[in-house]
């Protein structure tokens, strides 16, 4: 069984993703502008994809609606077994909370927090106590390579050492999905490659990964891509399924 | 909800360290809350303590006197003051209206007789002019003065005539430099007076008491024999007399019940004796319970100036709160993409004003604590701070951080968090 497939039934229990026929319209003046129209796919629980597509794509609508910022126009979207299109604001709230990690380009940490209250901020929403929320901000950071730095402010560090605070607190909710937003976008070659090296690590540790990008180099990392144009699927390409 | 319960101790650690992060700006933002809170505490515990002051010099005088006191009438209305007189005009209350009151009015306990003029007094080479009381010896008994050393008049000196006298602190000071003043002798006009007793003054204060400008007391006995009832001046133009037998009358009620129904008798009856106004009733229970409704007033002003100067601390905050939601909207997108709710937000916005009017409202309950004994040490005005003014200020300045925080909060909120995180 192919990881992609096209059916309009509820997920099975390995589906942590799921899209069917999603559509996502937006009212331009008198125009409607179709960003997704008719999109469906599913991710298979600890797979590694690349979203891609070129600009006007439909891709960062599509980041949206995987990110549980957005809701489809039409259709459902499944995120780890729940209709994310009937969620009103708190639902969608909670279910980012639980079920999403995010990794934006530009890091997105919060200047005035140290790593360490970076790191443990969604397991303050969760309620964690303070203890249990140091103690697992600095496994976390052990586990990126960013222990040496729990003190810092984010200003104090490299755009490498940032994204690996932003991968840390991805983590910190143990998510069903991690989400990166061309997550090498701001940061040079050599760079890039640890940070994609510290996504494959995850991955081997059975992490779900979508990359959303447009290099066709980063998406390589991945072992499947599925490609957008004009808010549709054009192709889906798996080069390797979990053994 | 449980969990919004749990979380709510954090929340109060991140409206802390936000406060904490942005020092300066809270600081700046605090202060309009420091001054609203200060100045409301400072401006009624000096108002409380300004009417205490009035109050107090009203109550001094006694709640259950009356003050008959003679007036100068105006010249249309007694025509005949000076026409058949030469220049010597002649009004006010006199020996009868005291007799007339003992006889008609009822509920009356004791009745004062005193006059009051001035008069050069002269101790070896040195000569003043004294204001003389020439009253009776139950003075003493109706206006209350501490003494400080010898004694009062008596009944006896009232009787015989006695040339003795009674100073005031002040008169002391005016007449006698030193101590052991008891026994000196003073000319007074044209009479030897001995000094029998010291007495303390009336403290000024807003209300004037009787005898507030009092240098010295005689028996109003000896008075009339020395001196006669008229004061003559002799000026550039001849001479200018006044004829007053009675300065003033002071009635002692015997209860405060009776005194209002008491004064507005006797003003019946003696307007009836008097065909000009030459005399008014003064009534110290009446001046009270006026003093009482300025003071009202005053407080109900104070309080609305305060009040205002807290409103201008409250938008204030609402003002450095809203520039803040703009400043921190990536921060509220990220908040908001990792799952806060919008109830969080606020929760963590509203904290954070609450600190900031609350920690304003500690201050300023110092600040206001502080300046009325800044005001007492240095000019002596006395000052009482109320602890209801402290409850009310402190309460109004966390209801302001409420109250001003919610519209920021909500607008943070409000923000979709996609537009948020594309905000630089």
């Amino acid at each position: 069984m192919s990881d992609v497939q096209q059916n309009v039934h509820a997920p099975s229990a390995n589906e942590v993703v799921r899209l069917d026929s999603v559509t996502r319209h937006y009212r331009v003046g008198d125009e409607t502008v179709r960003a997704l129209d008719g999109v469906s796919f599913s991710i298979r629980k600890g797979s590694y994809w690349a979203i891609m597509g070129p600009s006007g794509s439909g891709k960062s609508t599509m980041l949206n609606i995987l990110g549980c910022l957005d809701r489809p126009s039409t259709g459902a979207y499944w995120l780890n077994g729940e209709n994310v299109a009937e969620m009103d604001d708190n639902q969608l709230s909670d279910h980012r909370l639980r079920n999403l990690g995010f990794i934006f380009q530009s890091f997105h940490l919060i200047p005035q927090l140290t790593v360490c209250e970076n790191i443990e901020m969604p397991l303050l929403y969760l309620g964690v106590p303070h203890a249990e929320r140091v103690a697992k901000a600095k496994m976390l950071a052990d586990r990126v390579g960013i222990s040496h730095r729990l003190r810092h402010l984010p200003s104090e560090l490299s755009g490498g050492q940032r994204q690996r605070v932003a991968v840390a607190r991805a983590l910190a909710n143990d998510p069903a999905v991690l989400l990166a937003d061309e997550p090498t976008g701001n940061l040079d070659s050599a760079t890039s490659i640890q940070i994609m090296a510290l996504f494959n690590e995850l991955y081997e540790q059975g992490k779900t990964i979508i990359v959303v990008t447009h290099e066709p180099d980063i998406a390589n990392y991945a072992k499947g891509c599925i490609v957008l144009r004009d808010g549709r699927v054009a192709s889906v390409n798996e080069k390797e399924t979990r053994p | 909800m449980n969990k919004q319960l749990h979380n709510f101790l954090p929340f109060i650690r991140l409206g802390l360290t936000d406060v904490w992060r942005h020092k300066t700006r809270s600081v700046l933002t605090m202060l309009g809350v420091v001054f609203g809170v200060g100045s409301v505490i400072a401006m009624l515990a000096v108002g409380e303590g300004a009417s205490h002051q009035a109050l107090d010099s009203i109550k001094r005088l006694g709640s259950q006197n009356i003050m008959l006191v003679s007036v100068k009438p105006t010249s249309d209305e007694g025509g005949n003051v000076s026409a058949q007189q030469g220049r010597l005009a002649i009004y006010g209350l006199l020996y009868d209206d005291e007799i007339r009151i003992k006889e008609t009015i009822p509920n009356v306990l004791l009745t004062v007789p005193a006059r009051m003029t001035r008069r050069m007094a002269r101790v070896g080479e040195k000569q003043v002019e004294l204001r003389v009381v020439e009253t009776i010896p139950s003075w003493f008994d109706v206006v209350q003065r501490p003494l400080l050393a010898g004694r009062v008049l008596t009944e006896n000196d009232h009787i015989t005539c006695a040339n003795v006298c009674v100073l005031t602190e002040q008169g002391v000071r005016r007449l006698l430099a030193g101590e052991g003043v008891t026994g000196e002798r003073i000319r007074i006009a044209a009479g030897m007076f001995e000094v029998i007793g010291v007495v303390k003054n009336e403290d000024g204060g807003t209300v004037r008491a009787p005898d507030s400008e009092a240098d010295v007391y005689i028996p109003i006995s000896t008075g009339t024999r020395l001196f006669g009832e008229a004061n003559i001046r002799y000026s550039a133009g001849g001479m200018e007399g006044e004829k007053v037998e009675l300065s003033q009358i002071i009635v002692k009620m015997e209860s405060t019940e009776t005194v209002e129904a008491g004064s507005k008798a006797m003003e019946a009856m003696l307007s009836r004796y008097h065909k000009k106004k030459d005399f008014k009733v003064d009534v110290p229970l009446t001046l009270l319970r006026e003093a009482e409704r300025t003071k009202r007033t005053y407080n109900i002003v104070l309080g609305a100036i305060a009040g205002i100067s807290l409103l201008v601390g409250g938008i204030g905050i609402m003002n450095i709160m809203l520039a803040s939601v703009t400043e921190r909207t990536k921060e509220i997108g990220i908040r908001r993409a990792i799952g806060a709710r919008r109830s969080w937000i606020v929760m963590q916005f509203l904290i954070n004003t609450c600190v900031l009017s609350i920690g304003g409202g500690i201050i300023g309950l110092l600040v206001g604590i502080a300046i009325p004994f800044i005001i007492t040490f240095t000019t002596e005005m006395p000052t009482i701070i109320q602890p209801y003014s402290l409850i009310l200020a402190f309460g109004i300045s966390a209801l302001i951080g409420i109250i001003f925080g919610l519209y920021p909060a909500t607008r943070a909120s409000m923000l979709d968090p996609i537009e948020a995180l594309r905000h630089e």
